[in-house]
């Protein structure tokens, strides 16, 4: 809990007063052959990448995708004189020189997740003329530099968890086809995140001058709608005011569906939607499919072998114990687990949201 | 850390027409070599493997259009992912007109080489094992090709999955021809698909030899149009070792030909026989569905033609009882049902099933039997077996299937 209050404050920390003395380094971001180094970007003002530069901005999200626990600062660049388009159903249309930033790290306890964060990749999603491309940058040990590493690697990482517990695993950095195992739709690679319903929340917005060092709070600045601070920023042409909003999966402000279904929205359907890569599967778990069939509800397994666990129903109704969905979100083993790739954890806040949404579930329903 | 290096190590060698070789031989950096070649090959470009075990840790993929990956043959090149860490399959293909020769994939944690959403697969000369024999633990699909069209899957062969040797789903226009399929729970499995034709193949000491399904709840249903003929469907009386769940765990031990829920589906001039259950089952989908767009009988199914051997001697699962009943045991077995339910409300359908000109060594003339169950999942409590023969009647016979070979 601690963690998630954590980067809902930081993320916010953001460079409105910044007057950096290089702008973004636009013809990087369209070159043929994209940098090798991170910092040719510009896109922060330091070397280790904490002090984004002008029109770099910070943003959050309602509910995010479950990444082994890292902690994730996310960045969006738009070149100056450009807005992203408002879609109220799927992610933006931004411009072309657009770039979406995230920083996957961990601190060394993630108890006190302010406190000696280690930055383990830098991933960039780069609108191009011709789509979407797809950029990790692994940092060195000494924090001072990211080198892109197109296809992937193995980081190992150590850190005490939320529960005091010692933790060791090798940090998965995807390679081009393994970001495009997520980030694709009907066979082009596209942003998942940043849309309307998933940016729509408050959000801090710092304006401490000197920025801090290191993302930090600071008690200068206001609480802003998302949306609102965008399209004021010039990031995004318009939005109604009621723009539609998913739910956050661990503020409990909202109903255990709306936070479940959100939770599956975010970590599933990228996947699991008809044009996605899990099409095949038939089920859909978008937040806007509304049959409970398509979304698991005593729905039978296609293709799962082993991730079946011999349960008949991806979801059955009251019984969570008994759920498909449940059984391959709690494993770690590569041929049962869900999802695919980017996890090697179990995701124990997502598994106990998930477990008492389906427990909560009439038997009779369908 | 452990960043992987860049493409150095890989060989490139320029070839005709601009096309390239990447050559990958098996050692310490293989699998880097491996997926890095994957990722930059370009249109038209090999990926030669070498002789020998490369053993990776984590999934291949490979989204170039027309890139060929061939080995030295399917017992000389093998992927090995005996330690895999990472990746839902083996190898996963999703791009157009790519060609998979002579190389193996031993032990995938997930499913042994899915091809999803290609427009032109073809597998050759390749091998899906896991090599342990049959278990619940192995993958589910040795050789996968998903919402494809022009599969061609030749001369290979799939051994030990959990679910099917070579799975062909929601796909059209498909050639399945010369393969071997043994111990897997289906041997060769055709769901969901248009326009197959399964031919020459050996499907031996599976639970199920060839299976002909269509299921309900997703994207592509109503699979039609299926050829089985001059295959050897024999001895497939494994256990069934699917995870529970999964459709095929229904499969009982000892089925020749399994036909559920398609329509215009020929199956003729196989050897079919030492099936313990049946030599060939013609069923409905028997669980309950809420999709509207399913039909869950067989329709338009024409037995003819074939040589029977030995079956029914020691049938299991749900039919196993009316043996025990003294039911006698058939060559072919339809559940007879007629009728479905969609929300209460009953469609009925022409049912057209014709068994012709099958000969038997043990009867000379094949043996049919109906359970008369008449509406799609009745319990078998309700059988009311009946010898027989549904009339006779001429039945299109599906197209024959042409892909560029």
């Amino acid at each position: 809990m601690r963690a998630l209050l954590f980067v809902a404050m930081f993320v916010l920390t953001t460079s409105a007063v910044a007057q950096s003395p290089q702008a973004v380094n636009t013809a990087a971001i369209l070159a043929e052959r994209p940098p090798q180094i991170l910092a040719e970007y510009r896109f922060f003002r330091d070397a280790g990448a904490r002090a984004p530069n002008a029109r770099v901005t910070p943003y959050d999200l309602n509910t995010a995708l479950y990444s082994d626990g890292a902690l994730k600062f996310r960045y969006v660049y738009i070149p100056p004189g450009q807005t992203a388009r408002y879609d109220a159903e799927g992610v933006f249309e931004f411009p072309v020189g657009t770039v979406l930033i995230k920083t996957f790290a961990f601190a060394a306890d993630m108890r006190t997740p302010g406190e000696n964060v280690r930055f383990l990749e830098t991933r960039l999603l780069i609108r191009r003329t011709d789509g979407w491309i797809a950029l990790p940058y692994v940092w060195n040990e000494a924090q001072t530099e990211a080198r892109l590493s197109p296809i992937g690697a193995d980081i190992p990482v150590s850190f005490t968890d939320e529960n005091g517990a010692a933790v060791a695993f090798d940090w998965a950095v995807p390679n081009r086809n393994q970001c495009k195992g997520c980030h694709d739709r009907a066979g082009d690679l596209v942003p998942i995140g940043p849309s309307a319903r998933n940016l729509n929340r408050s959000a801090y917005y710092a304006y401490a001058e000197p920025l801090p060092a290191l993302h930090g709070m600071t008690a200068q600045g206001v609480w802003r709608n998302q949306l609102a601070e965008w399209i004021d920023r010039g990031l995004l042409d318009q939005a109604p005011a009621d723009a539609p909003r998913v739910a956050s999966a661990y503020d409990t402000v909202d109903t255990v569906e709306q936070r479940a279904r959100a939770y599956l929205d975010v970590n599933c359907a990228h996947c699991h939607n008809p044009e996605g890569p899990a099409h095949t599967s038939g089920l859909d778990l978008r937040w806007s499919q509304h049959e409970p069939v398509q979304w698991g509800v005593l729905k039978r397994p296609v293709a799962a072998g082993r991730g079946s666990a011999g349960y008949e129903f991806a979801i059955e109704p009251g019984h969570p114990e008994r759920s498909i969905l449940l059984y391959r979100m709690e494993s770690t083993d590569p041929g049962v687990m869900m999802p695919e790739l980017g996890r090697q954890r179990v995701d124990a806040r997502g598994v106990a949201l998930i477990r008492a949404w389906i427990a909560e579930m009439d038997e009779g329903a369908n | 850390m452990r960043v992987i290096a860049a493409a150095a190590a890989v060989l490139i060698m320029v070839g005709v027409a601009d096309a390239r070789t990447w050559r990958v031989r098996p050692g310490p950096e293989a699998e880097q070599e491996l997926q890095t070649a994957l990722i930059e090959a370009r249109p038209g470009d090999t990926v030669q493997l070498g002789r020998g075990r490369i053993e990776l840790t984590s999934g291949l993929s490979l989204d170039v259009d027309r890139v060929t990956i061939r080995g030295e043959g399917h017992d000389e090149t093998i992927l090995s992912f005996s330690n895999q860490r990472r990746g839902a399959e083996g190898l996963l293909v999703t791009s157009n007109g790519v060609t998979l020769r002579d190389f193996a994939v031993e032990n995938a944690r997930g499913d042994g080489i899915k091809a999803r959403d290609c427009q032109g697969i073809t597998f050759r000369r390749v091998r899906a094992e896991w090599t342990n024999g049959p278990d619940s633990n192995n993958g589910a699909y040795g050789l996968y090709p998903v919402n494809c069209s022009d599969v061609l899957i030749v001369d290979s062969i799939a051994r030990g999955a959990s679910d099917a040797g070579i799975y062909v789903g929601q796909s059209r226009n498909i050639i399945v021809r010369n393969n071997l399929a043994e111990f897997n729970v289906a041997g060769i499995e055709i769901e969901n698909s248009y326009n197959a034709d399964v031919f020459g193949n050996t499907a031996r000491f599976n639970t199920g030899g060839v299976l002909v399904f269509d299921l309900p709840d997703l994207p592509q249903m109503g699979g039609h149009s299926v050829r089985v003929f001059e295959n050897t469907i024999s001895g497939n009386n494994t256990a069934n070792f699917a995870p529970a769940g999964n459709i095929v765990a229904s499969v009982p031990a000892g089925t020749g030909v399994l036909i559920m829920a398609n329509r215009d589906v020929h199956v003729f001039d196989n050897e079919i026989g030492e099936n313990g259950t049946a030599n060939v089952i013609v069923t409905s989908y028997r669980a309950e569905f809420q999709d509207a767009r399913y039909n869950p009988l067989p329709r338009n199914i024409m037995i003819r033609d074939n040589r029977f051997g030995n079956a029914g001697f020691s049938p299991t699962g749900d039919i196993a009882a009316l043996a025990q009943a003294g039911v006698p045991m058939p060559d072919v077995l339809w559940d007879g049902a007629t009728l479905y339910s969609v929300g209460g409300t009953p469609r009925n359908e022409q049912v057209r099933i014709v068994v012709q000109d099958n000969r038997s060594t043990r009867t000379g003339t094949a043996s049919f039997l109906s359970l008369g169950l008449t509406v799609a999942g009745s319990p078998y409590t309700e059988a009311a077996p009946d010898p027989t023969f549904p009339p006779l009647m001429a039945l299109a016979e599906p197209e024959r299937v042409e892909i560029d070979d």
